[in-house]
């Protein structure tokens, strides 16, 4: 082979290249100002959980003061709860375990979804029947009365919790990864990592599943908003952690309060809003950014 | 160079399709010495790609099949060895270009990183050496400032160059034999000199059997040293390019060279109309009738071609043609 031929050594620096399609997903995304007011009210509700506490470090479930003390009056900015706890506190270390609860519930239904869409979708034939028919079985099942069974069960500990909301929302992420994984695995440059003696792991992992992220990775983004929403529901019906604070619980415990103080209510009510209105506009700047079809418009 | 390298013996492939199975390939038979260079040639549909498929073990899952045949590789009969043992065969000791250079590199991964991989699989090189291999792969494929070009991304190049990558994939582990599966027919005609040219040199450089497949008998009388003309999944001639090029026996391959346009010196107003062979490739149901399958399209069929498969009549010592006239198609 020539390849003994003198190399050109180039150190110049690059002139003219093309953008890497992530740097063009990125400016694209940054191109949508609503996607970017969300981002940025979203990294705000976040640094406010994750260093609230610390800077305000009342306990959530200490009595501080009078119940129904209004926001605003009395020195507690959100006011007090029925027990007179502070909500302000309540609402930065609820943010703590609400999201924290979307994001690993999202994660755990993001990783079921791969593993059974890819393997669904690559290999066909019998694995794909005995998967997708599995993958179905979880679709019909009654989503929040399943988790709501499984919590009830099994006690509602926040790991428990995790793991009821992520059962039952991974069969959308498995049907996209399969229907993906459906169209590329015809594609030329996957026949063509075969014939270069690539195994079957390889073209699942490193050939196939990187080309098959996008449409995942934003019903992943939209995931964490819906898993927010699920505990919350959870947590509403009392199905939560009665000793860890989160915006459902918040809810949850003011129920019967709702008419004579309805701002113990619509506080973590709006925290939850603002949040999952933030994720869903963060997913969908993603899902424009990262749509191929979408994209050069 | 007498000891072929790559002998296929009475290969038979099916397909499973709704209306029934049919053998896309027909008891197919040749075989390929070292360093040697062959075309197959054929209309679409005639099985071309699907004898590069059998060969490399990739034909569709789980419709295709090896329903009979052989398909010896030195000492080992590919149609038997195991999928590993088929993994390091692939690649290493044959390997494949694809038609379609626009499509066939991976969109997420650098052209440096794909070239890379084959070697780490095969050589067992680390990153950094692969990445030196690469870019001394890329130079020898020529493509221009390849230092900078390996960390440029698939859709960064052009269609000629990205099949020069593919042309450098294919040959970054020195294979035996490449299989270049029409590799030019999505590129512009200047570039596919280009790459007949690259082709040409490496195979010299490098001593690699080529087996091409084209619908081009222009690239077969370029590139080729023997050719093999098949039609709806058989082999119907066979010998060197010259032989068949001056001599064709199969009416078949004299339709195929006829229709090879002719642009005149001087454009006048009697410029030669574009021949075609009438009529067209029987439909897969078709394949596999104990009658030659051209009948229908040619002028000379008689009873004889309905009632029966012509065997192949030897012409010369390495030519021979399947049809029953050839020896009156002088």
């Amino acid at each position: 082979m020539a390849g003994n031929k003198a190399v050109a050594n180039t150190a110049e620096p690059v002139v003219g290249k093309a953008r890497h399609p992530v740097m063009e997903a990125v400016a694209m995304f940054f191109g949508n100002y609503a996607a970017v007011v969300a981002l940025i009210v979203l990294l705000v509700i976040i640094t406010g959980a994750v260093v609230g506490p610390i800077y305000y470090p009342t306990d959530p479930f200490e009595m501080v003061w009078a119940p129904f003390s209004p926001p605003g009056q009395e020195g507690f900015l959100l006011g007090t709860d029925y027990l007179g706890r502070d909500i302000l506190a309540a609402i930065l270390a609820g943010g703590r375990v609400s999201l924290a609860i979307g994001l690993a519930a999202a994660f755990m239904s993001v990783f079921i979804g791969i593993t059974v869409g890819a393997l669904a979708g690559f290999y066909r034939g019998w694995v794909e029947e005995i998967l997708m028919r599995f993958t179905e079985f979880f679709q019909v099942l009654p989503t929040l009365l399943f988790s709501m069974v499984i919590v009830a069960l099994f006690g509602a500990s926040l790991p428990m919790i995790t793991f009821a909301i992520g059962i039952v929302s991974w069969t959308a992420v498995a049907r996209i990864t399969r229907s993906e994984f459906l169209r590329i695995r015809e594609l030329e440059y996957v026949t063509a990592s075969r014939s270069g003696g690539a195994t079957n792991f390889k073209l699942i992992f490193s050939v196939i599943l990187p080309n098959a992220l996008p449409p995942i990775i934003v019903q992943a983004a939209l995931m964490v908003g819906s898993a927010i929403l699920f505990e919350a529901g959870l947590s509403f019906l009392g199905l939560s952690d009665p000793n860890t604070m989160s915006w459902g619980q918040i809810i949850g415990s003011n129920r019967p309060y709702i008419l004579d103080a309805s701002y113990t209510v619509t506080i973590p009510g709006l925290a939850i809003f603002i949040t999952v209105l933030a994720i869903s506009l963060v997913g969908d700047g993603l899902n424009d950014a990262l749509n191929p079809k979408l994209r050069r418009r | 160079m007498n000891k072929p390298i790559l002998r296929v013996e009475d290969l038979t492939v099916t397909l499973t399709t709704r209306d029934g199975i049919a053998p896309v390939l027909d008891n197919v038979s040749f075989s390929l010495n070292a360093g040697e260079s062959i075309g197959i040639v054929g209309e679409s549909g005639c099985g071309k790609s699907m004898t590069a498929l059998a060969i490399m073990g990739l034909l569709p899952q789980p419709v295709g099949n090896i329903a009979s045949g052989r398909i010896w590789f030195g000492d080992e009969d590919m149609v038997a060895v195991s999928d590993a043992r088929m993994r390091e065969i692939r690649g290493n000791d044959i390997s494949m270009i694809f038609q379609e250079p626009m499509t066939s590199l991976n969109p997420v991964y650098t052209i440096g990183e794909q070239i890379a991989e084959v070697l780490r699989r095969h050589q067992n090189m680390n990153r950094r050496q692969a990445m030196v291999r690469a870019t001394e792969l890329l130079d020898a494929v020529r493509v221009p400032d390849p230092a900078r070009r390996v960390r440029d991304y698939p859709h960064q190049l052009s269609g000629g160059q990205r099949q020069r990558v593919m042309i450098a994939i294919a040959l970054a582990c020195e294979p035996r034999v490449l299989i270049a599966d029409e590799p030019t027919t999505a590129l512009d005609v200047t570039v596919q000199a280009q790459i007949f040219e690259l082709l040409s040199d490496l195979q010299s450089n490098t001593g690699t059997a080529v087996i091409m497949i084209t619908h081009d008998m222009g690239a077969i009388a370029e590139m080729s040293e023997r050719m093999i003309v098949m039609y709806a999944g058989r082999k119907v001639e066979e010998g060197t390019v010259d032989d068949v090029l001056d001599n064709p026996r199969h009416p078949y391959t004299r339709g195929l060279i006829a229709c090879v346009p002719h642009i005149q010196e001087v454009v006048t107003d009697q410029r030669q109309p574009l021949v075609e062979i009438e009529g067209i490739v029987p439909s897969l149901s078709e394949f596999g009738q104990n009658a030659c399958l051209f009948a229908s399209r040619c002028r000379h069929v008689t009873d004889q071609c309905l009632a029966a498969r012509p065997p192949e009549a030897q012409v010369s010592l390495q030519h021979h043609a399947a049809c029953w006239h050839a020896e009156k198609l002088s």
